[in-house]
């Protein structure tokens, strides 16, 4: 029997593996944006999993905002992504220090 | 009276000097001089009329004409007085200012700057108008500053000479301390009556005497009358070059020769001795201040007598003379002869003006040459000049029947009958002031104009006497230190002519003793032969015969005997060393401290150190700023997780 246990257990597992590779990724400025993609899917599930649970759809209605703006970030991210290349010719997050004191 | 008139008499020379001044270059030199000139001549003829409507009988003039601003119940007017003390200042003053604009003429005549010279001189007829004809303390003290300005302007005309701009800061900042004693003492009379005006200030007079004063930091009360009294004289001290605020006068001889004559001889210095004289209601409430005023005057007269003996500057030497005699004119005030101090004055300001000019002349004439030692022989050179130096020479010594004498005999004769504390002193140091000025007098007047010729080439090349616009003066300023004495002895000393202009209480009236002893002018001469003055006189004028012309060696061997004294007086008893090397370097020091210390590393430090602080702090704070994103997202969720936890332990 799934419980809502395993539903959060399993939502801070994926949000402790998209916060970690936000901090332990140093490559590619693509994978820290579909770790907020995770993250933000992470919390989806929790809403998910209380609306179920609960017999609420609030949560539900919540996650289609949710996903609106994430999908909104991600676009705009994204062409953020393509003028950076285009910029320095790299995505690689250890150089993008120009706001270093 | 009327009141246009006498605000004509300061304010046409104001407009010729503003006209002369800021439009010089346009109107051109000769109507520059014309200007002012013409100007002058009618302020000193309204001023001989105000006199002599005065003489005839007109009551004394003394209204506000506008009021300048009303502050807390204290009027700060623009008004005049004119009574008769004022009006025979104004005859003064008009008269020499005349005389030496005239003289200019001769004197600047290859000067560049002509028309400022012309603008200066008539801007300082105006101010000492101004003072002379105020009415109350306000303005007597803007004329006090203004005529400072001008003796400024005036010392640094020729302002490309080092020397010259050294006189005219020192001339302004010994004045600067006179003037800080000046302020006070009218401050204190603004404290006491709640007025600046003179009639009120001197109708208060008994009750200020009453009162005391107490300064902080002195154990019991100070007459408030005596600190007044002192303070105003201090102011005096300054501009009349008492010691020992003395130092400006002989360096003051940097300007030009006509400004010695009308500032510093004739009229400027001497508005200390007029204002202790009109200030006569408040001085005699004080015998302490008297006594002071009597001290100082007489150590003057004596000690800065000595100093012209040593001099070899002709104009020095003039300068010391006039310093002496402003300190016969102190002692006079000191003891209550307040009428015979401003005889004094007025006999002094013609004598001396015309010895000045004179000295002007032949410098003019051997083309630049101060020097006494480099003069002789002139006499036939320049007679002119020799017989009206002769002149204003014995008038300077008190030779019978010249101006000199009626003055500084009546002002002897006055110190005699005093018992003020101090007359003893003052008696001794005017007595034998006779025989040091008549030595010093004559012992220039031989080096200058008689015995051998000791011109150097430049000199003999470029000799020419001077032309009658310079001799005019000079012998318009023979006539009266000739004559004025025997004829206003009488009606100024004993007639009362000064009415009520000069208050004296009985108990310290020795003009009146003296009047008692009066029978005319040419008795008083008559006992002068048998007096010790004019003896000392003779004696003086015997010696510097001897000295100078006949055993010039004998002067010579006395310098080597007593060549500490001959330093002494040639290093001016070591004021200005003193000045110069403790006064002065300990207010450098002062400042040097202040500004290191207090202003560098206090108040610099402080914003500085703000600032440095502030840039310090932020240097280790942006070591914080990796520029990552990781790194800033990895703070945010480790202090939200922080913030988060805090609320769940405190809930």
């Amino acid at each position: 029997m799934i419980t809502l246990g395993h539903m959060l257990t399993l939502s801070a597992v994926l949000f402790a593996l998209s916060v970690a590779g936000i901090f332990i990724n140093r490559r590619n400025v693509l994978l820290l944006l579909m770790c907020i993609e995770l993250l933000l899917l992470s919390a989806n599930f929790n809403f998910v999993a209380f609306s179920r649970f609960l017999g609420q759809l609030d949560g539900q209605v919540f996650v289609f905002f949710i996903l609106t703006v994430a999908a909104a970030e991600s676009a705009i991210g994204l062409a953020i992504l393509v003028v950076l290349f285009r910029e320095r010719r790299s995505i690689n997050v250890e150089d993008l220090n120009t706001l270093r004191g | 009276m009327n009141p246009n008139l006498l605000l004509a008499i300061p304010m046409l020379p104001l407009v010729a000097a503003l006209m002369a001044g800021i439009g010089g270059r346009l109107i051109g030199r000769g109507a520059a001089a014309a200007l002012t000139i013409s100007a002058v001549a009618v302020s000193c003829g309204l001023s001989m009329q105000v006199l002599n409507e005065l003489l005839h009988g007109a009551a004394a003039y003394n209204a506000t004409v506008y009021t300048w601003l009303l502050s807390d119940g204290v009027n700060m007017q623009v008004g005049f007085l004119v009574d008769r003390l004022s009006a025979l200042m104004m005859v003064v003053v008009t008269f020499v200012s005349l005389c030496v604009h005239v003289y200019t003429i001769g004197y600047m005549r290859d000067d560049p700057g002509y028309q400022r010279f012309f603008s200066y001189i008539s801007l300082f007829t105006f101010a000492m108008l101004m003072l002379v004809m105020a009415n109350n303390f306000l303005q007597l003290f803007f004329g006090w500053e203004a005529v400072g300005v001008v003796s400024y302007l005036l010392i640094g005309f020729w302002y490309t000479r080092p020397s010259a701009i050294f006189a005219n800061l020192k001339a302004f900042l010994v004045n600067r301390v006179g003037d800080f004693g000046f302020l006070l003492g009218i401050a204190g009379v603004l404290y006491y009556t709640g007025s600046l005006d003179y009639q009120v200030a001197f109708n208060q007079a008994p009750e200020i005497a009453t009162q005391t004063l107490h300064i902080a930091g002195t154990a019991g009360g100070w007459p408030a009358i005596t600190v007044i009294c002192i303070c105003l004289f201090i102011g005096a001290m300054g501009k009349s070059a008492q010691v020992p605020l003395h130092v400006w006068l002989p360096d003051s001889m940097e300007g030009p020769t006509p400004i010695s004559a009308l500032i510093h001889a004739a009229t400027m210095v001497t508005a200390g001795i007029f204002m202790v004289a009109r200030m006569s209601p408040l001085f005699e409430q004080s015998e302490t201040a008297l006594s002071f005023v009597l001290v100082i005057g007489a150590t003057t007269a004596l000690f800065m007598g000595f100093l012209g003996i040593v001099n070899n500057d002709i104009k020095r030497v003039v300068a010391y003379s006039t310093l002496s005699q402003l300190g016969y004119m102190t002692v006079a005030l000191g003891v209550s002869a307040y009428s015979v101090a401003i005889f004094h004055l007025m006999t002094h300001a013609f004598f001396k003006a015309l010895l000045f000019l004179a000295a002007g002349a032949v410098i003019i004439a051997m083309h630049h040459e101060q020097d006494m030692r480099k003069m002789g022989g002139l006499r036939h050179r320049m007679p002119v000049t020799y017989w009206t130096s002769l002149i204003g020479a014995l008038a300077l010594i008190g030779t019978p029947f010249f101006s000199g004498f009626y003055s500084k005999d009546a002002l002897i004769e006055a110190v005699h009958a005093s018992h003020r504390w101090g007359s003893g002193y003052a008696y001794f140091c005017v007595t034998a002031g006779v025989f040091v000025t008549a030595f010093y007098t004559f012992r220039m007047f031989f080096m200058t104009f008689h015995g051998e010729s000791r011109l150097d080439q430049h000199a003999e090349e470029h000799f020419h006497d001077v032309g009658w616009d310079m001799k005019a003066p000079l012998v318009a300023l023979a006539v009266p230190s000739l004559l004025i004495g025997y004829f206003t002895i009488q009606p100024v000393l004993f007639g009362g002519y000064f009415g009520d202009s000069i208050r004296v209480a009985a108990a310290n009236d020795v003009v009146g003793e003296l009047g008692r002893e009066f029978h005319g002018a040419a008795a008083f001469a008559a006992q002068a032969l048998l007096s010790l003055p004019l003896w000392l006189a003779a004696a003086g004028v015997f010696s510097a015969w001897h000295f100078v012309l006949r055993r010039p060696e004998r002067a010579t061997a006395i310098q080597q005997r007593l060549n500490w004294l001959y330093r002494l007086l040639v290093n001016k008893y070591y004021f200005d060393w003193f000045n110069e090397n403790v006064l002065a370097r300990a207010s450098r020091a002062l400042g040097l401290a202040l500004w290191r210390g207090g202003d560098q590393a206090v108040i610099d430090g402080a914003v500085n150190g703000s600032a440095g602080a502030v840039g310090w702090i932020a240097g280790r704070v942006r070591l914080i700023q990796s520029g990552f994103l990781y790194s800033y997202a990895f703070w945010m969720i480790v202090s939200l997780v922080l913030i988060l936890g805090w609320f769940l332990v405190r809930v």
